[in-house]
This record gives structure tokens, C-alpha cells and sequence, in this order.
């Protein structure tokens, strides 16, 4: 099947996955986001590369933090921005989910950011619209959140330079999880060393080896030794869909503690997507502490979406 | 009534052992005779000659699952445009499961069912009764009117029951008046609302997956249910191996159980699917490889009695979305002959042991008069060309759902005709 993200140049034009997208792409987004890193210290931070543009931000699921630099990506970038959060609007009137994309088509929009609930949402959107509107995944079910995976990788390259020769833990709730499974891609594509993820195996997903990874149900042995360790956040469910006994249980085996940390290589840096549960996913300590880049990923979060914003733009022949 | 004589065809008739080239003789809406060698003597004048040279004439296939979508959701399929599928596909006896709308729970639903199938002039389309009241899984059904009306099997068709104690009187009271009970085995707690196998491609996609186990523990209980009831089993589409294997092992123990397979089972495993194609939407979902391989090997050696198309059309809405909030289902009647030859083309079995698992097999589970060229039977047949190719499109395509995976793709195989009691239903 041809990657329906590329056009027929082989670049991006919609963000859907990091599935099927090769290295070079990868490093042209962190590219492309490094120049912008720049601009947020400037007194101005505004270039006019999507002037007149309108990017709609749907999100049919609840999300302050993404919406919120996604939102400001787009301003920063001179774009006109509109965003519904339609999980309180149109489509519990019953509206479909194509009908709400086909009426925003008809007022002449540029691009769709989309959050949804369910896997694979993104990609029915990409399908179904016209073709002149790129669509990025903001996060659909448990399949993909590219721009924090890219965003997290653009955070691993400010610290680690290379990747080639890193040991990357992925440690909680993998199964559920969205952003994992991207980052998992990407490191790959990227071509890390190691990529393990350590996790209790009812938040393991079945086969989670095909994905490239080295799976590990013990905390201590996984981060043994490991460059990047990257805490995931776990949802209060978990708990009544007896996937875990407590928090309290879980914090024991599977928290971040100070001594745990020391396990891992010196300079290891502490990463999370945030929101942070403090006292079940790490201890306070370390979220706030020396290892912690948890700021930065935010900080970077907007140069990485600004830059997947004005390539697809761009590939899709639109961008000034 | 017209008397039929179609020449030079490749009879095949396993129920009969036979697998050569002669004629066979219709009259009355009967088979008179087959003959696959000079027979002096036989004097028939027939109105009508057929020839069927290069071609194989079989007995007419029995589907034991056809959703017809009639009555109730004409919008995706009636009772008319589906049937013609049916005729196209050399189908000639078809089970309806009981999910229809209403439900098939009153004598008076089975019989606009026949009203219906009457003025489609298709014959034989077999209403599967509701186990339960309305399908909900907790009341017995009137399940000797229903038959009486003229409900071939009784099913609870994908429905759960609410508890296994409902299942083993629904199974005691079936027993009692001699109805077979078509089970669809699955544990809806394990299953959990998933929508593709919980492997690689799950895993790799994000989707709500389901577990092997979901199915085969469903077999398990259901075989320990039959032994306890004495009734008369047979499983509906099975998609694992785990559950092919414990079938076998039922029935070398003795059980009267039977088991059947969607064709597209046979063919399409998780790698196949297309990512987030809500064509390949099905359930029980494509399994793996080895599942696979393993139901082609328990048809090859009989655990498997038959092969269905599980046919559901869908409308376009009903696929247009993500895909876990699509309709699961595939528009798979026209499709049954060609992939029934790709697996005798694969060498997974022989043509023989395809057409067996189309006709008499199925006639045997359902204890009906059918399936194979007997003189004496009803004059159900079809004629079909193994080597000629057609592209699924929308001229070639009867049913009014489009939803199967193989939409535009190039096939090898076809009806050319149709015959149900006599009556040419379906000629190209």
C-alpha cells in the first residue's frame, strides 16, 4: 500500500504515523524545528511562512496541553487558527465525523489538526478529504501521537547528539499507549541501540516484540545502564479495568525513585509527555530535578509542531 | 415442467463418488439421472439441452449463513437483491441466522420470510430460529412452533447468552425436538468489544484486539455443554486453530458435533489487511499464519464439515469511518466459488473435497434432502468454469453490498448457471 502521508514526491503532506517514513524525513522535521528553536527568544516570535492559511485544530477528545502548542505553532507561524473541541459540540448532535470535516472543507480551510479517540481516525480523515488540506494526528486511539514522539526525539538529540548508540527505556503503561507506540517507530527509524520497554504484562500489549523493542517486567534489570528513560502516564482506569492492583503496588514496582535512577547511566535524562501523576509514575524529586527535561519537551513542543506544520503546508504545495 | 438434459459437463458429485465427464437429466423440478457412460436404452426428450463442455456441473451449494439484511435493513440488502447474489454464486439452499429485524422468534417473521423468498422466486432460504426471545440470551424461544413454521436449526446467531445456564437449557430444550444448535463461539468478556486478532497488527495499529482464547474457550464450554445435553452442535465460523483442534478432538471422542468456516477465513489472515481498510473488518477477526493453515487442514481432513460465505453486506455508511467504529462483515457470497478453487489451485484440497464441503456436507448438518445428484432429489444444481476470469466491479456484482477486500480485483472461476428445482435462476 502507498503511504497515503507522502505525495508523489515522497514527502510528507499529511502526519498521520511514523510508520513507513524513512530517516531522512525524520531528521528534515528536527531540521526544520532546530531553526525555529531560535525564534522563541526573540522579541518577535513570528514568521509569516502560513500567512492567510487557517488551521483548524478538531478535537473530539479533551486536550488542553497539545491544543494548546499546537495553537500557538500555528499563530507563531502567522496562520489563522480555529479550534473546536467538538467532543462537547457538533457530533453529539449526531452530526457524522466526515460530515463535520465536509462543512469545514466548504469554508475553505488549509488543514486539520485531529485528536480522536479512536485508532485510526486520522487516517479516515486524510482519506476522505479534500486534497488540497493536510491533516496531522494530534493522537487517534492508541496508534499514534507523531508530533510528541518527534518532539520527544528532537528533545533526545538537544541532550544525546547521536542516537546510534543509545540505550532507551519506555517504562508504564505501553499498551494503552499512543505516544509509545510512536516513539517506538521513531527511535527506530532513527536507528537507537537498544529500545526496551518494562512494564507489568497487563499493560504490555500481545507481541509487543514485533515492534522492535526488548521487554523487560522488571524495573531494576531494565534500566540498567540505559541513556533515555522515558515515564509514560498512567490513567486512573487501569485500576478498575483490573489491569493494576493500586497505585500505591504500582509506585513499588514500577515508580522512578532516586535510587532507581542511579541504575541508569549517569547522564541519563528523565523524559514524560505529561501530564505528570507525581508519586505513582516518579517521585516529585526527580520531575524537578537535575535529570529531568520534562520543561524542555514542552518548550520544544512548539518548534517540532511548527515544523511539521509548514513541511506538510509546504508539500502540499501551499505554503508561501 | 421442462425436461433438462445438460451434456459433456465434469460431473462432480462426491456424496455419488463421482468425477467424470456425462450428462445429467432433470424433469420435473427432479434429477432423474446422471450418466457417465453410453447407456442404451434411456429415453428422455428433453426441452431443453445445456451444454456444459469444459465446465463442471455440481450439485447446488448450501450456505449455512446468509444475512440477507431482509427484513429490516433493506438499506444495506433485501431479501430480492441478495438472493440474486445467492443464484449467481451457484448457491441454491441458504440458512438465514436469526438477526434479522425483527428477530426470528414468531411463527409470523418466518413466514413474511417465505412470502418474501416467494415473490424473489428463490426457493430455498432457510430462517435460522432465534434461541432466545428476541435474541436477548435469557428466555427460551418457541422453538417447536418456530420449527413447525419451518425453521431449519435454532441459533442465539452472534448474540451472548446471559449465562451458561440459559445455554445448557436452551441446548436441553433444542434436544428435545430434535433441532440443531448453531453456536458462535465466543466469550464477549475476553472479546471485549476488539475488532482486529490481538497480535502483530494490533499491536502495531492500536486497535481493541481479540484474543484467540476468546473463541477457543467458548468451544471448550460449549463441547462440555453438548456432552451434558446430548444435543445436536455445530459451530459457526471458526477462526482459530486452537478451536479447529479441539473440535477434532470432540469428535474422536464421540460427540455429535459439526463445524464450519467462512471462505475468507481460508484465505486472509492479520498481514493481509490493508491498515485501518474497514473492508478487512470482520469478525471473528483474520488470525494469523498458523490458524490459518490449521483451518485449511481440519477442512482437508473433515473436522471441518463446511464452508460458508458468512455473507453480511453492509451500505457505505456502515464502513465509512475509523475503523473500529466500522460494521464488521463481508459481502462474500459471489466470491465463495473463486476462493473455493484457490484453495484447491493451493493444493490445501481437492476439488472433490471443496464441492463436498459446499453440498452434501452442509445438507448432512442440516439432515435435508439435498446436496448431491441422487435421482429422486430436487433439481439443484450449478455449472461453473474454473478457468474463467471476471473482475469483481459493480457490472459483474449482484449483492447490494460492496464491502469485501477484493473489490476491483481479478477472479478465477465463475457460475455460468444456476438451477434450483429445475428452474434456471442464474445464467450468463
Amino acid at each position: 500500500m502507498t503511504n497515503i502521508q507522502l505525495n508523489q514526491n515522497g514527502k510528507l503532506k499529511h502526519f498521520l504515523s511514523i510508520d513507513g517514513l524513512n530517516e531522512p524525513i525524520l531528521t528534515e522535521i528536527l531540521n526544520t524545528a532546530e531553526s525555529f528553536t531560535s525564534m522563541s527568544k526573540q522579541q518577535v516570535k513570528k514568521v509569516p511562512l502560513l500567512r492567510g492559511k487557517t488551521i483548524v485544530n478538531l478535537f473530539f477528545e479533551n486536550s488542553t496541553r497539545t491544543r494548546t502548542t499546537f495553537e500557538l505553532a500555528a499563530t507563531r507561524l502567522s496562520a489563522d487558527v480555529l479550534s473546536l473541541n467538538i467532543a462537547t459540540s457538533a457530533t453529539s448532535k449526531g452530526e457524522s465525523l466526515l460530515d463535520t470535516i465536509h462543512n469545514l472543507e466548504a469554508m475553505h480551510v488549509d488543514m486539520f489538526v485531529v485528536r480522536h479517540a479512536i485508532s485510526g481516525a486520522g487516517h479516515f480523515i486524510a482519506q476522505n478529504t479534500a486534497p488540497h488540506i493536510s491533516v496531522i494526528n494530534a493522537g487517534d486511539g492508541q496508534h499514534a501521537h507523531p508530533t510528541q514522539a518527534m518532539l520527544d526525539m528532537f528533545t533526545i538529540r538537544q541532550y544525546k547528539q547521536d542516537f546510534k548508540p543509545l540505550k532507551v527505556a519506555i517504562i508504564g503503561d505501553i499498551l494503552h499507549s499512543r505516544v509509545a507506540r510512536s516513539q517506538i517507530q521513531a527511535l527506530n527509524v532513527l536507528g537507537v541501540k537498544e529500545i526496551r520497554v518494562i512494564a507489568p504484562k497487563t499493560l504490555l500489549p500481545s507481541h509487543v516484540e514485533s515492534l522492535g523493542v526488548v521487554v523487560y517486567n522488571n524495573l531494576e534489570e531494565g534500566l540498567a545502564g540505559v541513556d533515555v528513560v522515558i515515564m509514560l502516564r498512567l490513567q486512573k482506569e487501569r485500576m478498575t479495568a483490573a489491569l493494576l492492583p493500586s497505585e500505591r503496588e504500582y509506585f513499588k514496582c514500577f515508580g522512578l525513585t532516586e535510587a532507581r535512577l542511579k541504575l541508569a547511566k549517569p547522564d541519563a535524562i528523565v523524559m514524560h509527555p505529561g501530564p505528570i501523576n507525581r508519586g505513582v509514575e516518579m517521585e516529585s524529586s526527580i520531575a524537578d530535578g537535575p535529570q529531568s527535561v520534562i520543561l524542555q519537551q514542552v518548550s520544544n513542543g512548539i518548534a517540532v509542531r511548527m515544523a511539521i506544520m509548514s513541511l506538510t503546508m509546504q508539500h502540499n504545495g501551499v505554503a508561501q | 415442467m421442462s425436461k433438462i438434459h445438460i451434456s459433456n459437463g465434469h460431473i462432480i458429485d462426491p456424496a455419488n463418488n463421482i468425477d467424470k465427464t456425462g450428462s445429467v437429466y432433470l424433469a420435473d423440478g427432479k434429477i432423474v439421472a446422471v450418466h457417465t457412460s453410453e447407456t442404451n436404452g434411456f429415453d428422455f426428450t428433453a426441452d431443453k439441452t445445456i451444454d456444459a463442455s469444459s465446465q463442471f456441473v455440481s450439485p447446488g451449494f448450501i450456505d449455512l449463513s446468509v444475512r440477507l439484511r431482509d427484513p429490516g435493513q433493506s438499506y444495506k440488502g433485501t431479501l430480492l437483491s441478495e438472493t440474486s447474489a445467492a443464484a449467481a454464486a451457484g448457491v441454491t439452499s441458504l440458512c438465514l441466522p436469526p438477526d434479522t429485524r425483527p428477530v426470528i422468534d414468531t411463527q409470523a417473521v418466518v413466514e413474511l420470510i417465505h412470502d418474501k423468498a416467494e415473490k424473489a422466486h428463490y426457493n430455498n432460504v432457510f430462517p435460522i430460529a432465534a434461541l432466545t426471545q428476541g435474541l436477548a440470551g435469557s428466555e427460551l424461544s418457541s422453538m417447536y412452533a418456530l420449527k413447525e413454521a419451518g425453521c431449519i436449526a435454532v441459533s442465539n446467531a452472534d448474540v451472548p447468552f446471559s449465562s451458561l445456564l440459559v445455554l445448557r437449557r436452551a441446548m436441553e430444550y433444542a434436544c428435545s425436538h430434535d433441532l440443531l444448535v448453531i453456536y458462535h463461539p465466543d466469550i464477549p468478556s475476553l472479546s471485549n468489544n476488539g475488532c482486529a486478532n490481538e497480535g502483530a497488527f494490533a499491536t502495531r495499529y492500536g486497535l481493541p484486539s481479540i484474543p484467540e482464547a476468546s473463541e477457543s474457550i467458548a468451544v471448550a464450554q460449549c463441547l462440555e455443554l453438548a456432552e451434558l445435553t446430548g444435543c445436536r452442535l455445530h459451530f459457526s465460523q471458526i477462526s482459530s486453530k486452537r478451536s479447529a483442534i479441539k473440535i477434532q478432538q470432540a469428535k474422536k471422542y464421540g460427540l455429535k458435533v459439526s463445524a464450519d468456516v467462512a471462505i475468507h477465513q481460508l484465505h486472509l489472515t492479520e498481514n493481509d489487511i490493508e491498515p485501518f481498510n474497514s473492508a478487512y473488518h470482520v469478525l471473528p477477526p483474520f488470525r494469523t499464519d498458523k490458524d490459518k493453515l490449521q483451518l485449511r487442514e481440519s477442512l482437508a481432513n473433515g473436522t471441518i464439515n463446511a464452508i460458508c460465505s458468512d455473507h453480511q453486506p453492509h451500505d457505505l455508511d456502515a464502513k465509512l469511518g475509523a475503523f473500529p467504529e466500522t460494521e464488521p462483515g463481508v459481502s462474500s457470497l459471489e466470491t465463495l466459488l473463486p476462493l473455493m478453487l484457490k484453495l484447491v489451485k493451493d493444493n490445501a484440497i481437492t476439488l472433490s473435497q471443496g464441492v463436498a464441503a459446499l453440498t452434501y456436507k452442509p445438507a448432512r448438518i442440516l439432515n435435508i434432502q439435498s446436496g448431491s445428484l441422487s435421482s429422486g432429489l430436487p433439481a439443484d444444481l450449478c455449472i461453473f468454469d474454473t478457468e474463467q476470469h471476471w473482475e469483481i466491479s459493480q457490472d459483474n456484482w449482484k449483492s447490494a453490498g460492496r464491502n469485501t477486500p477484493y473489490w476491483g480485483e481479478t477472479m478465477k472461476g465463475r457460475v455460468t448457471k444456476t438451477i434450483q428445482a429445475g428452474k434456471i435462476i442464474h445464467s450468463l
